[in-house]
């Protein structure tokens, strides 16, 4: 008895995932969706995917299947030098996580192949915590509802896999010190509308 | 006895003492009946408004509309004003990652646009403090007024402060009538047609979280939130005393509070205390949480957490 809500709210969530996968299709020419498998869904209902994330490339078989596979590690010069690789770069490159043989999946250290849009379980082989913190909702941002449907946010939202460390910003403006707050007042008024007392 | 002085009139004698006591009822009513005259019926509804905890369905419905009436005319612009009540077993708590947080102000400017606050003189319910790592949580070197070109700053972290939503909140104890209390939700909220503007409250607050519309508040027009409660967001006037409500208008209709939604970091997060599943009980359960100057015994329902 206790499942049967679960049930019904993991087929709505089905049908909606699955209505996100038909939007996606739309335009997987030149990208591909970053929305999350459904076995994340079955685990922790009450999630729909985030807007998707679309990969420049994609699918990268159109250039890749063409070509033999180097597995040698080597600093890339024709294609792909615009990318900044930040992650570990000491020992791993990219194909500790990109398929020699099959250029749209990802593969995981066991050798199992991922779609891009399962990349969090990638993440997740060597951060574990973060990744369980991630499920439960305690690392990443969701938004939505808190009481019902949310949405989240895959980890490649925020971090780029490749120089995954969050990248600082400009603050917003300073607040006013509040010795200051009536007198700047007064004078933006008169500046702003000379009519205004 | 001495006989007064009196002055003559043509039909009646009357004294000095009795002309000076006439004269004083008589300017005293015409007065205070011009003013009842400038009055519309508006003004004189607000002024014997009861007090919120007595209004009835019916005189809470008359109140918000003479609210939205007096909205229109002063801001010309359709606003909404609701008093939704609270959910049943929900005790709302908030969660800050101090770990995360990069000092980027974004949940204070959201948070101004959400609540209608005022531009001019400013109003910000959130203060992001910035401190020293090898200081730890220490306000005496707090800085509010950072300014680099890029947040973080190296060996800094930076801790947002906004009202605590306390258990055994000073701010309700001291206000002299009772213009302030804590909802069964466990938001403490302010009726702004209700407050004398004394300013107690602020000065009991540990937090600096109570803000004080020094003169009439600026709002733009064209960034009016129009999705307004009447204990939150809906604009203030001069003289009132306002503070953070967790969005009281968002999170009594399930959703989360606008400087959670805005949070680039996703450092912020919410949710319901009673709730064992909720990501702020999962907080509590798996991090390292405290309460922000626990030795006041003010009991906040605000916990600031190390998600690493």
């Amino acid at each position: 008895m206790k499942h049967i809500p679960l049930c019904i709210i993991g087929c709505i969530l089905l049908v909606e995932f699955s209505g996100c996968r038909r939007d996606t299709e739309e335009f997987q020419d030149s990208s591909v969706a970053q929305t999350a498998s459904t076995d994340l869904l079955n685990d922790s209902t009450l999630l729909i995917p985030v807007e998707a994330v679309t990969l420049d490339y994609f699918p990268c078989s159109d250039c890749h299947s063409e070509l033999i596979p180097n597995p040698q590690r080597r600093q890339l010069v024709d294609m792909h030098d615009d990318i900044v690789f930040d992650h570990d770069s000491e020992n791993r490159w990219c194909l500790a996580c990109h398929n020699t043989f099959d250029r749209d999946s990802l593969v995981l250290a066991g050798g199992k192949l991922l779609g891009f849009n399962e990349s969090y379980k990638l993440c997740g082989q060597c951060h574990g915590p973060k990744y369980r913190d991630w499920r439960i909702g305690i690392h990443g941002k969701r938004t939505g509802e808190w009481n019902g449907n949310k949405q989240y946010l895959l980890c490649v939202h925020c971090h780029d896999p490749h120089a995954p460390k969050f990248k600082g910003m400009k603050p917003l403006p300073v607040p006013r010190k509040p010795e200051n707050i009536y007198i700047d007042s007064i004078y933006e008024r008169q500046e702003n509308n000379p009519a205004s007392p | 006895m001495k006989d007064r002085k009196t002055i003559r009139h043509p039909h009646r004698n009357i004294d000095r003492r009795d002309f000076m006591k006439w004269m004083a009822v008589g300017s005293a009513s015409m007065a205070s009946l011009s003013v009842l005259s400038s009055c519309n019926s508006d003004r004189l509804e607000a002024f014997f408004q009861e007090h919120f905890k007595e209004l009835d369905e019916n005189e809470m419905n008359e109140v918000l509309e003479r609210l939205e009436r007096e909205y229109k005319e002063k801001y010309n612009t359709d606003i909404e004003v609701s008093s939704t009540l609270p959910m049943e077993n929900v005790i709302f708590g908030y969660g800050l990652d101090l770990s995360k947080c990069i000092g980027c102000r974004q949940c204070v400017y959201a948070c101004v646009k959400e609540n209608n606050l005022s531009r001019n003189p400013e109003v910000h319910y959130i203060t992001v403090l910035e401190m020293e790592k090898d200081k730890g949580v220490d306000v005496l070197h707090a800085n509010a007024y950072y300014n680099p070109e890029q947040v973080p700053e190296e060996g800094h972290f930076y801790m947002p402060v906004q009202c605590q939503q306390c258990r055994n909140a000073p701010c309700v104890k001291v206000c002299p009538v009772k213009a302030t209390w804590e909802e069964p939700d466990g938001i403490v909220v302010v009726d702004y047609n209700w407050c004398i503007g004394c300013r107690n409250c602020m000065a009991a607050c540990p937090y600096s979280a109570r803000k004080f519309n020094w003169s009439e508040p600026y709002l733009p027009v064209d960034e009016i939130n129009p999705d307004t409660e009447y204990l939150g967001n809906r604009p203030k006037m001069k003289g009132v005393v306002e503070k953070c409500t967790f969005c009281i208008q968002r999170v009594r209709n399930g959703k989360y509070p606008a400087c959670l939604e805005i949070c680039p970091t996703g450092s912020r997060k919410f949710g319901n205390l009673l709730d064992e599943q909720s990501e702020i009980r999962m907080i509590m359960k798996n991090k390292r949480v405290f309460i922000f100057k626990e030795e006041l015994n003010t009991q906040p329902r605000f916990y600031y957490f190390y998600g690493t």
